[in-house]
């Protein structure tokens, strides 16, 4: 059954401007998260779900894998490119942990903004921030859309 | 630290075959929604070969890299005072289910700051033909004693 290969619609890139939220998102983790990112990754360190190992290393408690913020923080970008495949380039720090309370869960809210234009490529640099109880926890988070 | 890690290549890794489930499984543990991550048919209809994987799937490659850096001998990294400091991921094109992607890590700098050493690993992931697909890097930050 012959269909015409569509790829989703991008953004117009002629619309964008320096500044402009393109995109923002909550999540809420629980520890469930962390082991099924733990199964998924193949990172199985423990401070990410067992309390008394988080402890004794003089941690304040069970921490989200910072990977698993880097992976869900572009997460809106990707939505709002149509395509996971515009997405050339993505770095981050890692500035604070975020703390997953074994009941509450935490809550991190990813808000995404246009941060340069590159007409040439037609390329969007994405600034992230991404915050925890009121703080970011992840530095120079820019993420490289191509729109062409 | 060992500061001649310094310029280092290691042995490239042995080839990881990416299946489907497993971009399935990563898409779905970190929140992704996109149907181009999970859905076979909206991925060929946005001209793909198979389900796209999202954009930090790469470390799952990386991982074994790494794992080779804190076995070196001589690298005397105590994997408990590791800290991840920074990640990025730099791609020539997408992952897709079905790759075979092998990784090479070249350790790219060590540096000492006081107690704390920080040493940034790049692994360049190659499919099949050879042909460049990502490069993962990490600055990984290792605690000195305090």
């Amino acid at each position: 059954m012959p269909e015409t290969a569509a790829a989703p619609a991008a953004p117009d890139f002629d619309a964008l401007a320096v500044g402009d939220i393109v995109a923002e998102r909550a999540f809420h983790l629980t520890r469930d998260s962390l082991v099924r990112y733990a199964g998924a990754s193949g990172d199985f360190n423990p401070i990410h779900y067992r309390d008394d190992v988080a402890a004794s290393v003089g941690l304040p408690g069970v921490l989200a894998h910072g990977m698993l913020t880097m992976g869900l923080a572009v997460q809106p970008v990707v939505d709002w490119a149509g395509d996971p495949a515009r997405v050339a380039d993505y770095q981050v720090r890692f500035t604070r942990p975020v703390v997953v309370d074994p009941e509450a869960g935490a809550d991190v809210s990813v808000t995404a903004k246009v941060g340069q234009l590159d007409a040439e490529a037609r390329a969007v640099r994405v600034d992230l921030t991404v915050s925890f109880e009121g703080a970011t926890v992840l530095g120079k988070a820019q993420v490289r859309v191509v729109l062409a | 630290m060992n500061p001649e890690l310094q310029g280092r290549e290691f042995a490239p890794t042995a080839p990881y075959l990416v299946g489907r489930e497993k971009v399935r499984e990563f898409a779905r543990a970190v929140f992704a929604t996109n149907p181009i991550n999970l859905d076979v048919d909206a991925a060929r209809a946005a001209g793909h070969a198979d389900i796209v994987a999202p954009p930090t799937f790469a470390v799952v490659v990386q991982e074994h890299t790494l794992a080779q850096l804190l076995a070196e001998p001589d690298a005397g990294i105590d994997f408990s005072r590791v800290v991840h400091g920074d990640q990025r991921f730099t791609s020539t094109r997408p992952i897709v289910a079905g790759d075979e992607l092998t990784a090479t890590l070249t350790v790219s700098s060590v540096k000492t700051l006081g107690a704390h050493s920080m040493v940034t690993a790049e692994s360049v992931i190659t499919d099949a033909e050879g042909a460049h697909v990502v490069t993962a890097i990490s600055t990984l930050v290792v605690r000195g004693d305090d």
